[in-house]
């Protein structure tokens, strides 16, 4: 038993953490979110540079071949520097895809080209009415001669307007919520036919409902084997859910050493804030949040890649019920600990607030992990 | 980053596992599983069958019994005593007043106190809070006044665990009345049989009784029970107290009454159907199996960074604070599943009487005492505020 992170492991997070400090600074963020894209061109390549963009990837397309948790330093610092660039969606989910499922010439072709900063990737999953059923897929791929014809629309698609090519999960077969039929494509965000409607979230991150009318797919778009493609959603959502854990650790890591900052520095009744037990109570609760939810997100990426399916939902499930909790938990403490401050536009600790409420619910709610936790019994 | 145990902890948990399934007596695991009261002679017999095996003070020093084990090793050990349903350890001398003498007891007092509290022939216990000191220790009152050789001890103890079985108790007195709260009190022992000693049991609202007041009327104790210098017993005290919170989050116990939780919840019914299947319910028991879950982890790495050497720190408070609050949700959701059954408490008529279902109720009524004790939670709560948020 060993919970340290490696030598290499241990650089990483240091220069990712100087990264954040020197170039991802509060303003320089601000400036991220106004520019017409709302992400950093210049800062996808800089990961790129730095090798945070191969870290899970086998080192025959120029990755590391790391394990999730070889990725926990970076998604921490994510979290805590609010990160908008589709790190996750590209490294986390899109490229996941490709490489647990894709066939060796798509390997090829696409994740050097991750690797280099050069290909972004999104995810196309979510519709309507699934709220957090995987299954539930009305997205229709009708076979041709030549490929499919993708007929349907994806809703709040994370970083959907920033990438170059969206993988969609549709359907081949079966009714709307079975489990077989269902298929996963790569095609350009530009394919004719595909058309967004592109908005910021909350959190300031570019998103998108995606229609599909008659878009046409050459054959050798499917990623994985047609009408067999739920095991591998489940199983890069879980691996994505792991990581998201880690990125609420740092944005709650961050909360709670602003709100510790603040209750030391503001004065009321001529002491600081921070010597009224009241105050300082809630502080140490939120402390133990942070405590809790950082053992079960590194209880998360080290169990995500087990073998046994059961025990990874168990874990995952485990991990994002801890975690939805503390991210409300901290969220709010946070904000009622500023007062009125915490509630401005002008102070980082409301916009980590935003953040922290949308992780709540991304792969699933408190509510939909406690039912898949049981489950696993 | 590796949370699996390694081959050699593996094998230890497993050693441990084996060794307690031959020799834990049966009633005994019985009498604990049923939340049954325990006897002075339960308490030390297991305390003797642990002290044969070499097991009962792993954490002294070599010389003195001690076993040399890691602090995952120490884990390992009371995770699967606790699980197993092993009878607990009487803390006071193995935990408290062993560790005080280990570390300022002169050489004669270790030879006179130690092997009586390793091998369970001495049963102690502990004077530290009065009627007017709880959370606020250093105000203690009981005072002690030299006379030639002895100290004459007055005053009042309250909550001594234990005190009707004890042998020897441990007190601190205060021995200056003019200095500062935590500059006037020393560390002392006694033996219980000393004439002025009164004993008055408090029992609690589960009918259980398990602590008392001690009242010392002109107690006249050898001076030479005098543990450290006169007037620096907060020095001792302040210690003992870090040790007190060394124990970790208890989880073994958890995780059997979890179990347990979900053995009666399956055969209980509600509409028909197992009431662990009811959403209601079931989504309670798993919040506090993720909360279980969250805290071994989080006590593991606590026990990691502590491998390295570092003393603990406030960690440990965290780990009462979610511990016990974690052993009141099980006593209450084993409550919840027995509903009115749970009623029921003393026969009355001969009758057949379910007594592991009548422990239900008494026990969540005696859990409430786990938040209260060994530094409130609210205490723990300071403790960290100040120790590691420098609030």
């Amino acid at each position: 038993m060993n919970f340290d992170y490696s030598e290499e492991q241990q650089l990483l997070a240091n220069s990712v953490k100087q990264f954040i400090a020197k170039d991802y600074t509060f303003d320089a963020r601000k400036e991220i979110l106004d520019s017409a894209g709302g992400y950093s061109d210049r800062v996808w390549s800089t990961f790129a540079e730095m090798g945070l963009l191969g870290l899970p990837f086998a080192s025959e397309y120029g990755g590391f071949g790391g394990n999730a948790v070889d990725l926990m330093p970076m998604m921490e610092a994510i979290g805590e520097g609010l990160i908008v660039e589709p790190y996750l969606a590209t490294v986390g989910l899109g490229g996941q895809f490709i490489a647990r499922g894709g066939t060796a010439a798509q390997k090829k072709a696409l994740l050097p080209a991750i690797v280099e900063g050069k290909l972004k990737l999104a995810f196309a999953q979510n519709e309507r009415n699934a709220r957090y059923d995987l299954s539930h897929i009305t997205t229709r791929a009708q076979k041709t001669e030549s490929g499919y014809i993708l007929e349907g629309e994806k809703c709040v698609v994370i970083h959907g307007p920033c990438v170059d090519k969206l993988v969609v999960s549709a359907r081949t077969a079966g009714k709307d919520t079975a489990s077989r039929g269902i298929s996963l494509f790569l095609l350009d965000r530009n394919t004719p036919g595909v058309s967004l409607k592109t908005y910021r979230t909350v959190d300031n991150l570019r998103a998108a409902d995606i229609r599909f009318s008659g878009v046409n797919v050459p054959a050798d778009a499917l990623v994985g084997k047609e009408g067999k493609a739920l095991p591998l959603i489940e199983e890069v959502i879980d691996y994505a859910t792991a990581l998201l854990c880690c990125e609420a650790v740092g944005a709650i890591k961050f909360a709670n050493e602003a709100t510790l900052e603040y209750l030391k520095t503001r004065k009321q009744f001529g002491v600081p804030i921070g010597s009224f037990q009241a105050l300082q109570h809630r502080m140490v609760d939120m402390m133990i949040s942070y405590e809790q939810a950082k053992s079960m997100a590194s209880l998360a990426c080290v169990k995500v890649d087990s073998a046994d399916v059961t025990e990874r939902k168990r874990v995952i499930s485990a991990a994002k019920v801890k975690i939805a909790d503390a991210c409300r938990h901290v969220s709010q403490e946070s904000v009622q600990l500023h007062g009125g401050m915490g509630m401005t536009e002008e102070l980082k600790v409301s916009h980590t607030f935003r953040r922290l409420t949308t992780i709540v619910q991304t792969f699933g709610d408190a509510d939909h992990h406690l039912e898949r936790f049981a489950a696993c019994d | 980053m590796d949370l699996n145990y390694s081959p050699e902890e593996l094998a230890f948990r497993d050693e441990v596992r084996g060794w307690l399934q031959t020799n834990l007596p049966g009633d005994l695991r019985e009498k604990v599983t049923n939340y049954q009261e325990l006897s002075r002679d339960d308490l030390l017999g297991w305390h003797r069958i642990l002290a044969k095996k070499g097991w009962i003070a792993p954490e002294w020093p070599v010389e003195w019994g001690g076993q040399n084990w890691t602090v995952v090793q120490r884990y390992i050990f009371e995770e699967e005593c606790a699980y197993a349903g092993c009878p607990p350890l009487i803390p006071f001398g193995l935990k408290m007043c062993g560790p005080v003498l280990h570390r300022f007891g002169t050489p004669e007092q270790k030879q006179r106190f130690l092997p009586g509290i390793y091998n369970g022939d001495v049963f102690w216990c502990q004077g530290y809070s009065e009627p007017g000191s709880g959370s606020d220790l250093a105000s203690l009152k009981t005072s002690a006044v030299r006379q030639g050789d002895y100290y004459i001890v007055n005053g009042q103890k309250i909550w001594t665990t234990w005190g009707h079985h004890a042998d020897w108790i441990f007190c601190l007195v205060r021995t200056d009345q003019g200095a500062k709260k935590q500059e006037g009190i020393s560390f002392l022992l006694f033996d219980m049989k000393t004439p002025g000693i009164t004993v008055r049991p408090l029992i609690l609202m589960d009918g259980a009784h398990e602590v008392n007041e001690v009242f010392f009327d002109d107690v006249r104790v050898p001076a030479e029970n005098l543990v450290h210098r006169e007037n620096d017993g907060w020095t001792v005290a302040k210690y003992l107290l870090g040790h007190e919170r060394m124990g970790t989050g208890g989880i073994g116990g958890s995780k059997r009454e979890l179990a347990k939780v979900k053995a009666l919840a399956t055969k209980e019914l509600r509409n028909g159907k197992p009431l662990l299947d009811d959403p209601r319910f079931r989504d309670k028991v798993s919040r506090v199996e993720v909360e279980l879950m969250a805290l071994e982890i989080t006590n593991l790495r606590f026990l990691d960074q502590l491998r390295g050497g570092r003393a603990p720190g406030a960690e440990v408070s965290l780990l009462k604070i979610k511990g016990t609050e974690i052993q009141q949700a099980l006593t209450e959701l084993l409550v919840e599943v027995m509903g009115p059954l749970t009623q029921p408490f003393r026969p009355i008529d001969a009758m057949e009487f379910d007594t592991s279902t009548a422990a239900l109720l008494p026990r969540y009524f005696n859990y409430r005492k786990t938040t209260i004790y060994a530094g409130s939670n609210e205490i723990q709560r300071n403790i960290i505020a100040k120790a590691t948020l420098g609030l």
